[in-house]
Parts: C-alpha cells; structure tokens; sequence
C-alpha cells in the first residue's frame, strides 16, 4: 500500500460546467507538494507512517525544538505536520515530496478539516428541533427544548440526549468526496460540493480504502 | 490571480453580445436526445440577470399558448450555442417583474434608442 493521503487547503468555492453543460459547484483546494519530513518505522517507532510537511515557513517563524525535528529532512520548515499511516514505507526517504498526482479524476477521497465554529449553540440550530409557536399563550419558550425525559421511571435523562451545547469548531469527514479535476501546475485539485472547515483552513485528503 | 479567479476565466463567456432587462432575445440551446444533438431556440423578453462569476443567469419570459414561460439560464453554460438580441427595450427597473402581472397591450415594451 502506497501514500494514502496528503495535507491541502481551502481556497474556496466556484462553478464550473462540464462538456454538457451541467453546472457543477466546486471546492478548489490546495495540496502539497507536501515533503516527507519523517518516516516512522515498526522497528523503531511501533508503527509504519510517512511524517509530512505543509505551508512553507521561514526559520525565524519556527521554535528551536521544531527546527531540530525538521532540519533532518533538508526541505525547510513547515507550519503543520500531519502523519499518514501505511502498510509500508519502502521506497520512502525524508526529503522526498508528495503531490497530488497520487490522485485521479474522477476518485472518491475522503477530506478531513475542522468545522466553522458556531459557539454555543440551542436545540433548534443544532439539533433541528422545531420550537415552540410564537403566539397562543406560549412565552419565553419559543426556542426551549421541552420535555427531556419521562416520569418516576426511567428518573433519569437518558445519556446522549441531544440538548444545547458547542455547535462546529470540531473535525469533521467528508467521506465521500469525488474528485472532478487536478491541476498540477498549481497543485490544485477541485473537488464537488462542500468540504468542511473556513477558507484557508488545513484539510487532509485521504485515499478511500 | 488568485486561484478561484482563474479556474473561473476559463469558464466564463465572452463571445456572447451584452444585453438587459428589457431587450428580447433569442436563445439557441443545445439540446442533446441520445445520440442526436440540436439546437431550440427560445425567444422571449429578458426579465432579469442575475450578476455573479460564473454563476451568473438571466431569465427569459415569454408567452407561449396564452401561458407565460420563464426559463432561467446560466450565462456561461456551454449549452448556450448563442444569443442574439432582438431588440432593445426601455424599462425602469432592473428586474421587470410587473411583466408577470401584465397581459397583452399592457405587457409590451417600449424600443430604446440605442444611437445614444
């Protein structure tokens, strides 16, 4: 098993249209050329993993731990680090780089970001409750959640019950993303629909399987 | 450039001729049945456009059978064989909704002179 992933991200969102005519909405993301900044072996670490390197950094920008991890590679430094594991890593050197020819068209990735943040949010945005009516007597519980439980028994409410709470600001997949072009000169690949997270948040593009 | 403005260069018509509310158009649209491809043309009076990249539409209104017809169309589908202007129209408003509640005599529109 090769590569499976790579570190990208969000530019944003546009239309295109394909040879029929179709309208397609896109997700134009960029990715790599990521270096391979580590490469973790069984023997040595526990685990097999490629160690790579996104969004170049100058020296100044970079603590001296950092800068003693990274320098082995001899690519530069990096603001964020991602590890992908895989079967193998022969074949594989720090210093080397991966870009998104690993990709095809028209593949199903699996993209990983961190949601936008929605703060703390009530039942009704986050759970899609329907509230209460805004009139025939009903006051100050136009939002409110209702009921959460039964009686004398269960006398509990019950684990997992969806109620108020943080909405977004954490990691989210988009299992199923298809892949609709790759453009090598500008390391980009667009993508159909949404992918999670804000523009120019870091994303990582998976291999499905 | 930024990114999203060249991917949406390549996307965007240019060779189509500038038109507004107002002004009647014909629209050829590339039709494809099975194997066979042709062209319908659809003529009527724009009644909006819609700005944007390449997201931009315009809606086309006509009266067919004594029903009025909207269509709406992506100004940069590559469905779009072309669009000739028919002629222009002098309009107020930007969008010409009112036409919707218009019929007949009410429901024409007055040529712009286009000598400026």
């Amino acid at each position: 098993m090769k590569n499976q992933g790579i570190i990208g991200q969000k530019i944003g969102m546009t239309t295109i249209f394909a040879e029929d005519g179709t309208a397609v909405p896109v997700t134009v993301l960029k990715t790599g050329p990521c270096p391979i900044i580590q490469v973790k072996e069984r023997n040595r670490d526990g685990y097999q993993a490629l160690q790579l390197g996104f969004d170049q950094l100058p020296e100044r920008k970079v603590n001296k731990p950092q800068q003693g991890h990274q320098k082995k590679s001899g690519q530069g430094y990096y603001r964020k680090l991602v590890e992908f594991r895989t079967d193998s890593v022969e074949g594989y050197e720090p210093g080397q780089t991966v870009d998104c020819d690993m990709f095809q068209v028209g593949e199903r990735v699996k993209i990983t970001g961190k949601s936008k943040g929605k703060g703390f949010a009530g039942v009704m945005k986050r759970w899609n409750f329907g509230g209460s009516p805004a009139s025939h007597g009903h006051h100050k519980v136009h939002r409110a959640p209702g009921a959460i439980g039964q009686c004398a028994y269960p006398a509990k409410v019950f684990k997992g019950k969806k109620m108020p709470g943080q909405m977004g600001n954490k990691r989210v997949t988009a299992p199923n993303a298809e892949i609709v072009d790759i453009r090598k000169d500008d390391n980009l690949i667009l993508v159909r629909g949404q992918v999670p997270g804000a523009k120019n948040s870091m994303l990582t593009i998976c291999k499905k399987g | 450039m930024d990114a999203i403005t060249k991917i949406d260069q390549e996307h965007l018509r240019i060779d189509l001729p500038q038109f507004k509310a107002g002004d009647t158009v014909n629209v050829h649209i590339r039709i494809i049945e099975g194997e066979k491809e042709r062209i319908q043309i659809f003529k009527g009076s724009v009644i909006r456009l819609k700005r944007g990249r390449t997201n931009s539409t315009f809606t086309v209104r006509k009266i067919s059978g004594g029903v009025g017809v909207e269509r709406i169309f992506p100004i940069n589908s590559p469905a779009i064989e072309k669009i000739e202007v028919v002629s222009r129209g002098k309009v107020r408003q930007g969008r010409i909704y009112y036409l919707r509640n218009l019929r007949g005599k009410a429901a024409r529109i007055k040529p712009r002179d286009i000598r400026r």
